[in-house]
């Protein structure tokens, strides 16, 4: 595309993601349009194909037991592809509080949260949501109980995470749709909890 | 592919060593010891891969449970705090 814009000069990762991709399609490994359609279905991933999954979970104990059993199989039944790797869910109860980190990089189940925040890869929280999570939870405005145990999962090898939030109080007879809309990015990551149900919800 | 050594609920202490490359173990749990949570499968090994060969035989790789206050000296939340990583068997030794 032209570029009919202000002129910035390009930063560094920016001239390098240009230079591979140039040569990539130069040496005939890629087309344009491959890495276009990629780009777009990169971008189409978002956190509502993991609020599907955990809404499923709340309507059926069945599916849920599966889903924690093994959590690649259970998604391919809502036609929900995570290839090459393993996801492991893991369900909050009121005595267990997960929360998922990479401290070596930052491993994300892209395929149920689409493209992770910015906040997920510093090294801020990488580091320090391993050694102090509860106090990293707090500034979530997670404030949780002694008697819950936090469980910090360290996404370091072949295994991707996904947390199974508690369902609110207060959804009893909501359609899978409506309970969907309360799970948010943050509450599969375990830095929060699902929404409740208010008057917006 | 490698047997798998260890079992669920079996005592396991993370090896303490500094090899150079690219190691999915992470420093802070080097010579931690730990309980197997479970085993995730077994895949090739991401040390060989980064050097471009085919990590065979794939190795074991479990999920590893530790208590957070064991990991960290003064770590702050209550004693059943855990912390849980998935390391490969050629880490693992008994405890």
């Amino acid at each position: 595309m032209k570029d009919t814009g202000s002129y910035k000069p390009l930063t560094y990762f920016q001239l390098m993601e240009v230079s591979l991709r140039e040569l990539l399609v130069e040496k005939g490994l890629l087309t344009e349009e491959q890495i276009r359609r990629e780009v777009e279905d990169m971008r189409g991933r978002t956190p509502e194909r993991g609020a599907k999954v955990v809404a499923r979970a709340w309507v059926d104990a069945d599916f849920r037991k599966r889903l924690l059993e093994n959590g690649t199989k259970a998604c391919e039944e809502l036609g929900l592809d995570v290839p090459a790797l393993k996801l492991v869910v893991v369900e909050n109860t009121p005595q267990v509080h997960n929360v998922i980190v990479c401290t070596l990089c930052s491993c994300y189940p892209r395929m149920l949260l689409g493209i992770p925040p910015d906040w997920y890869k510093s090294r801020a929280y990488r580091s320090r949501m391993v050694r102090e999570p509860r106090e990293v939870l707090k500034e979530f405005g997670l404030h949780l109980e002694e008697e819950v145990q936090v469980r910090v999962h360290d996404s370091t090898a072949d295994m991707r995470y996904l947390v199974l939030p508690m369902r609110p109080a207060g959804t009893e007879g909501r359609s899978e749709e409506r309970l969907a809309a309360l799970v948010t990015r943050d509450s599969m990551i375990g830095v929060s909890l699902a929404k409740s149900p208010g008057k917006n919800a | 592919m490698t047997q798998a050594r260890y079992k669920v609920g079996e005592r396991v202490r993370v090896m303490k060593a500094y090899p150079p490359g690219h190691i999915r173990t992470p420093f802070y749990i080097r010579g931690h010891t730990g309980t197997v949570e479970r085993l995730c499968g077994a895949f090739p090994n991401p040390e060989e891969l980064a050097q471009m060969r085919d990590g065979l035989p794939a190795q074991p790789l479990y999920r590893v449970r530790f208590l957070q206050k064991d990991v960290w000296p003064g770590y702050k939340g209550p004693d059943g705090d855990v912390v849980e990583i998935e390391i490969y068997q050629h880490w693992l030794e008994k405890a």
